[in-house]
């Protein structure tokens, strides 16, 4: 139980971290949409349309990096012997 | 002039054809400001030490009549249907849509009317002019001065609808700042998350079809 935390804990990080990087790792909040600028020939007017897009922000890889975290935590506190352990058992 | 008329049939002819041009020239027109090419925005910036809120809103509709030959005679009503307004984050676009922000299941128009005109300033096609009018968000109306530059391109519809419509284009741009606690919007955030000035940005293209 506690080896399957651990390795949960450790998939979850590595794959939020890959999931941030490869979605262009947005320092901002996570995106669903991006804007695009075009301007109108006629008029001069710029304006921007949104096209659909996933740019995982840092609020996205704060959850998973935390969850991660507390899987590991948890596992810690599993292990046989520590205080903590007796303490909440 | 009715001397003049008298005189001769050519005469007549040409004073009438001077008249209708003059008038077709110098009179008012109506632009519908319905914009089904989606160019038409108005863009918002919130920019908090700590945050910054960047969206546009495209649903905007309305009229202006404007006379090229006298800008200062502007009356007219821009609306922005406040369910546009759009920024890239869902979970921050439905606060924004919430009851704290703009409440736009309740409110759901943002409306600029005209009331006065001044200082205005012509250079060729463009003109610009302090816009004095009430602006209403969230149901609570304010009025306010603004900026504004308009250019009238005269026969350009036809350019911009593929030659379906024949006609004239206002283009209206307008930047200017607006207090947020003024229209209630989520008033009790932290002024270093979200900024009490609201800067908006428009882009507007108006179309004044011949018939």
């Amino acid at each position: 139980m506690r080896r399957a935390l651990y390795l949960a804990g450790a998939a979850l990080a590595t794959a939020t971290l890959t999931a941030w990087l490869v979605t262009g790792a947005h320092r901002g909040w996570t995106r669903t949409s991006e804007a695009v600028e075009k301007t109108d020939e006629v008029t001069g007017l710029t304006y921007r349309t949104y096209q659909p897009c996933l740019k995982l922000g840092l609020d996205a890889l704060g959850i998973g990096l935390g969850l991660s975290l507390a899987a590991g935590l948890i596992a810690w506190l599993a292990t046989p012997g520590h205080n903590s352990t007796k303490k909440l058992l | 002039m009715i001397t003049l008329f008298k005189k001769t049939p050519i005469s007549l002819a040409a004073s009438l054809g001077a008249m209708i041009a003059w008038e077709a020239f110098s009179a008012p027109q109506v632009f519908d400001f319905k914009d089904p090419k989606g160019v038409n925005n108005a863009v918002f910036k919130l920019d908090a030490p700590l945050e910054s809120i960047n969206g546009t809103a495209n649903g905007i509709s309305g009229t202006i009549t404007y006379d090229p030959a006298e800008p200062n005679a502007l009356t007219g009503r821009i609306t922005v249907a406040a369910a546009s307004l759009h920024v890239p984050n869902p979970l921050m676009k439905e606060h924004l849509h919430g009851p704290n922000w703009l409440d736009v299941s309740r409110h759901q128009e943002i409306t600029f009317e005209s009331r006065k005109v001044s200082n205005v300033k012509t250079s060729g096609t463009d003109a610009t002019a302090d816009v004095t009018g009430i602006l209403t968000i969230k149901g609570l109306s304010k009025e306010l001065t603004v900026p504004v530059r308009f250019t009238y391109l005269k026969d350009k519809l036809g350019a911009r609808s593929n030659g379906q419509m024949q006609g004239d284009l206002l283009v209206v741009r307008s930047t200017f700042k607006i207090k947020r606690t003024d229209f209630a919007i989520n008033p009790q955030a932290p002024t270093d998350k979200v900024a009490e000035d609201i800067e908006l940005v428009l882009s507007l293209a108006g179309a004044a079809p011949r018939r």
